[in-house]
Formats: C-alpha cells, structure tokens, sequence
C-alpha cells in the first residue's frame, strides 16, 4: 500500500478510492455510533425516558397552545385530535432537529479525534445522523402505542414510510456535511443554529396542516424536504389524506443537491480541518 | 512484501499566527472598529486556511523545505526544541494535516500515536474502550477480538476491565491505552513523546515492546526529548530547527550536536575583551566556566548527576578598594530557583579576580541550568548583576537495570539512608 501525501487545492470530488476507505472504517463508525448512544443516558435517572420526553412534553405544550387557546383544531379540518395531529409530526421533527444540531457541531466537539488520528472525517458527522435514530425508534413506537390508544389505524401506505425517513436523514446529511464544515472554521454557525432550527420547525408544518399552503404551491413548498417528510408521516401513519408525492418527489431533489454539495464542500475543506480549530 | 519506506521531499507547511489587535482611544474609533469588525474577523478566519500572501508578518512556516528519506527497518529519532517543527512534521506524516507544498510517499501501513489513548471516554468501560481505541487507530473489530486478551495481559488492568475508566487512576488509564497501541501491527509507527507518562515498570515495558517492533524489520519514527530514549532506540537521528532539517545522520553524533546547541553561549564562555564581555563600569566578566570533577572542563562533555561541578567566574573589578562578595543563583531552564550560594565578602582591589563554587555529586536533578551572578558592595548593595552568566545541562546518569522514568524533586540528594531487618 502506497499513500502519497500532497497538497490539496481547489475542489476534491468524492472518489471511488474514498468511497472505500469509508467502508474500511466501517467499524469505527460503528464503534462511534454505539459510543454515543451508551453514553448519552449514563448516570442519568430515566435513561432511554429521555428520548421520549422531549417530543411528548412538545406535543402536550403544542396541544395546549395550538390545540385550546388557538384552536388550531378547526383548521386541521379532520376530527383528528390535535395532540396525534402534532405528535406525528414532532416524532421525525425531533429526530431531524437533534440530529442536525449535534452533527452541526460533531466537528468541533471531536476536535481531539482528528488533530491526533488520520481516518476518514466524513464519518464525524455522519455518526449522529445514524445513533440518533435510536430515539426516534423510540419515539416511533410511543407514536404507534398513541395511535392504538386513539383507535387511529394506518393504511396501506405505511409500507413507504422506509422512504421518508430516507429523505429525513438525507436532509440531514446534507445540512450537516456543510454546517459542520462551515463551523469548525466560523463559530457563529453554532449560535446561527440556534434560531435556524426555530425557524426550520414553524416553516414546516409540524404545527399547521399543509391546507394552509394552496394546492397549487405545495410542489414548490415541496423543495423543503421536511415539509414532505412530515405530510407524508401524516398520510402513511394518519391515513386520512394521500402521499404527498409532489412534494416528496422535490424533497429528494433538493436532499440529492444538498448531499452531493455537502460532500464536495466537506471533501474540500477536510484537509484544513485540523489547521483551523 | 513490499519494501516499506518513507520519502520527504521539499515538504514545508504554513500556519497563521494571530496579530495583536489595534487598541481605539476613542469613542468613534472603537465604534468604526465595532462595525468593521465582521469583515475583519472574517478575513482573519479565513486566512486561517488561506495563504495568499505568503511574506505576512503572521505567517509561520512551520516546516520549510524538509527532505530525508527513512528505510525499512530503520528507526529515525527526530530531535529538536520545542517549536522547531517535530509535531508538524509528524502530523503531515499521520495526514491529520496536508502540506502547504513538497510531498511525502509512504509505501506500509502507517499507525501513528501522536497521544496515548485517543478516543478514550470516561463513561465507557476499559473493554469498550479497546474496542474505541483500536478502531480508531485503524483496527478492524476482529482484529481486536483476536489480540483482545494480549492487550489486556499486557496493560495489567484485567480486573478492572469491565469497570468505566473514569474509576481507573491516570496511570491505569495510561497503560491501557498503549496496549492497544502497542498491539497494532504496523508497518511503520510514528510515536510523539508518548513515553512520558506512566511509571517506570511500564516504560520499561514500552521500550521493550518498541525494540520488538523495530526488531521485526518495521520502520519507526521516534520523537522524544528524552535524549536517552532516543539514544537507546534509534539507530539514526535527523534534527530540526525553525522548521528545517539541520542535521541527518548518527543517532549519538546528531545528539552530541543537538545538547551543545541546546544551551544558549553553553558551558564554558571566555571573553578575550573586556568590551564583549557582559558587566558593567565596574565589573566585567572574563570567564565563566563549568567544570566536571573539578579539573575537565564541561564544554562538549555530559554531566551527569553524580558527577561533582565547579563553577569558576573570573571578573575584573575596575573600583579600588571595595568590600565584596558574589553570590549565586541557580536556576532551572523554566525559571525556579534551585539554590543560592555567596561567597564570603572580602576587600578586593583592581585587577582580576576568580571565584570558585564547589557543587558536590548528587545533588543537582537532571535538568538544564543557568546562573545569575549578584556583585554584591558591603553585604547589602548589588553593583553587578549578570544574567545567565553560564548555563549547562545535568543528565540522567545511566541507571543500572532501572529504567529511565523522570525523577521528581527540585534536587536529587543522596543522603545516608539505612534498611536492615529490626527483628522476627
């Protein structure tokens, strides 16, 4: 095996030789990835409650404020309560703030990793989108168990939900891939995303129903990937209206362009990482 | 198998500084500086990776044109001081930083332990943190679990394994992680000082898991200032200074060169001129001179702690008839005073005069060491003070069968000690 080192200008694409290198580190993703989840709840006194609070404890405010004082309910325009109607939502919300939040600032908080060992950066961020979606399983089922409660059964088109979640964490990815890389270098990403993820959340329609939004725009609303994500948990776990697939069609796309940039950025700024922090 | 080998050519990398910011005294400066701010902290962030303007004053070339080349089997010392470019150098080597330009091949797997224990967290256990460890050195789980009992034997921590190693005391934490590094099977490894810690039983155990490795035809790059790991290990040494390569060649010749131009103006310093010659209009220096055992002088020789120093200061005195004395203060390289002697006070005339201090074996630490001289009038009036008027460096004096581990204290005393069996 022969490593050549040189400097490195300009754009870096992704190769088939990184693409492999991804794969032989494999186990340390792995190894990351259950690292996080072990430890996230230690020496804390409800553990894995934890991931179940923060979406349950949204939902009872939301239903409180949105569901009585605003009386949102007659908006939603369904006899669905408000409380399933928000919770369905906040379960992919959650996963997708937090998962953006930490992989946002993985780099920085890992620093101690890439200034002393050489592996393939990309996996940094890449971990929290993964280790994540144990909180939202869990989240999921207390969704499922919600809905049994409410007699609420999905239909059919639950078999694409695999499909949504795939967009949620490309969505993910791809923020992540050029926020973590941007914030290393620039702190004010960090307090940038504070209010960003606020402002993500009331742009999509984790609060509001997508009735709010005239038909005819949805496919351009749509470019918002989360927006189709949510409508479409809606549609498959809900199933009182079809899948949007307008709108998930043009969240791939927008996922896609932020995947294949956020690599390219990434790629081209790893090698300064270590230089800058 | 391939020859293995490592190839340096031209390599230099740039690093930006940070440069003391403008001070506004006045309302309307600070605020033209508050709004400008952002364009400027931009910049200055961005220059962080950027090098368009390579002559800025905030410019450090870290490395700058080093080439050398390492073969299989040989294991390279790198010496030089602190700043002189060693852990850029082995961080180009380990990629966790690219060069600003050369190049570097590397033909073997490389691991390289730039600190023990990476990866390393507190709440896991000492076994999920083999596994951390190991794979972020570039092991494979299986791998692991293959050399999962060795590393554990080897670490001496096996009844604590499965205990979270923030229960483990430092030293425990220490050894564990170097077993796993010590357990990887590379070609090459590149190793940063990592021998400074732990205990002695172990760095022993080190070094010698080290000589295996080496012995085993692989390539090693060694970084240390512990010159006498460096002499026990390597079998060829380069030198840095200020980014570049001075000097490649024998391991005992490169550290010859290194500990002599390690003190600044060194051990023995004559001044043929009263006018170069440190002092003021009343003293001057003419020599300062540091002996070992009491008659060789000490320039290009190794003191070591049990040998017995003389520090010997000629001066000229150039007022008649003053009562004085000198006295002494020694101080180690980082600033701490070790001790201060005076001579007796006397009435000296003009003319030259020599003072002699007599330092006995054991006393001094290993450690690097200058001296400040007082010319002190009537015992209470300082008329002369020369600052590092010599300095030298006191050594490790090779210690049989015991390894090398830093001895604590200021001194190093060997006072009459007793151990005998008081009764049944």
């Amino acid at each position: 095996m022969i490593t050549k080192i040189n400097p490195r200008k300009g754009w870096h694409f992704f190769t088939v030789e990184d693409f492999k290198e991804l794969l032989q580190y494999k186990d340390l993703l792995y190894m990351l990835v259950g690292r996080e989840i072990s430890v996230l709840y230690k020496q804390t006194v409800f553990g894995f409650a934890w991931a179940i609070f923060r979406p349950l404890v949204q939902m009872v405010i939301f239903t409180f404020i949105f569901g009585k004082l605003v009386n949102m309910q007659s908006m939603i325009g369904t006899d669905v309560p408000y409380a399933v109607f928000s919770f369905t939502a906040l379960v992919p919300w959650t996963y997708f703030a937090v998962a953006l939040n930490s992989s946002t600032g993985s780099l920085i908080g890992n620093q101690q990793f890439f200034t002393k060992v050489y592996f393939p950066r990309m996996i940094i961020p890449i971990t929290p989108i993964i280790s994540k979606l144990l909180d939202f399983a869990i989240a999921f089922i207390i969704l499922l168990v919600m809905l049994f409660a409410y007699g609420i059964v999905p239909n059919y088109q639950i078999v694409f939900l695999p499909l949504l979640v795939l967009l949620m964490m490309m969505t993910a990815l791809g923020m992540s891939l050029w926020l973590s890389a941007l914030a290393i270098q620039y702190r004010d990403v960090s307090q940038f995303m504070q209010f960003f993820a606020q402002l993500l959340m009331y742009a999509a329609p984790v609060i509001w129903p997508i009735t709010l939004v005239p038909q005819g725009y949805r496919f351009v609303y749509g470019f918002y990937p989360m927006a189709g994500v949510i409508e479409g948990f809606r549609a498959s776990l809900i199933g009182q209206s079809a899948m949007p697939w307008d709108m998930i069609g043009a969240g791939f796309i927008t996922a896609t362009i932020l995947m294949i940039t956020g690599v390219l950025y990434f790629r081209s700024r790893e090698n300064v990482f270590a230089d800058v922090v | 198998m391939s020859e293995t080998y490592i190839k340096v050519d031209h390599l230099s990398k740039l690093y930006r500084l940070g440069v003391a910011e403008a001070m506004h005294d006045s309302l309307g400066g600070a605020i033209g500086a508050a709004l400008k701010a952002p364009f400027k902290n931009f910049r200055k962030l961005q220059g962080l990776s950027d090098f368009k303007d390579k002559d800025d004053e905030s410019v450090l070339w870290a490395l700058r044109d080093v080439s050398f080349e390492v073969r299989e089997g040989e294991v390279l010392g790198v010496v030089g001081k602190n700043g002189a470019g060693k852990s850029t150098l082995l961080k180009l080597l380990s990629r966790i930083s690219l060069p600003s330009s050369g190049s570097i091949e590397i033909s073997g797997r490389v691991v390289s332990l730039l600190e023990v224990g990476t990866g390393f967290h507190k709440e896991l256990s000492g076994r999920e943190n083999i596994y951390m460890n190991g794979t972020i050195l570039g092991m494979t789980r299986k791998e692991i679990d293959r050399k999962f009992d060795e590393i554990v034997a080897f670490s001496g921590v096996e009844r604590f394994i499965d205990t979270p190693v923030k229960r483990y005391s430092s030293g425990m934490q220490v050894r564990l992680a170097f077993s796993v590094a010590a357990h990887l099977e590379p070609e090459i490894m590149i190793i940063d000082e990592v021998l400074a810690v732990g205990d002695a039983d172990f760095q022993k155990r080190c070094l010698g898991k080290m000589k295996d490795v080496s012995q085993q035809g692989r390539t090693v790059l060694f970084v240390s200032h512990n010159m006498q790991a460096v002499q026990s290990l390597c079998t060829r040494c380069i030198m840095m200074e200020n980014g570049r390569l001075v000097m490649d060649g024998g391991t005992d010749e490169v550290i010859n060169y290194y500990l002599s131009k390690q003190m600044t103006g060194g051990s023995m310093r004559v001044y043929e001129t009263p006018t170069d010659a440190p002092g003021n209009q009343q003293i001057r220096l003419q020599r300062a001179i540091v002996y070992k055992n009491s008659s060789t002088p000490s320039d290009g020789q190794l003191l070591y702690v049990n040998d017995e120093l003389v520090f010997e200061f000629a001066f000229w005195n150039y007022s008649p008839g003053v009562h004085a004395n000198l006295s002494l203060v020694l101080n180690t390289v980082k600033g701490e005073v070790i001790f201060n002697v005076v001579t007796d006070d006397k009435p000296i005339g003009e003319g030259l005069h020599v003072a002699r201090f007599q330092i006995p074996a054991n006393l001094l630490n290993d450690n690097v060491y200058s001296i400040d001289l007082y010319f002190i009038k009537n015992l209470k009036e300082t008329i002369c003070l020369i600052e590092n008027a010599v300095s030298f460096e006191v050594h490790d004096a090779p210690r049989e069968k015991a390894w090398y581990g830093k001895w604590i204290g200021a001194v190093r005393p060997k006072f009459e000690t007793t151990f005998e069996k008081e009764s049944d």
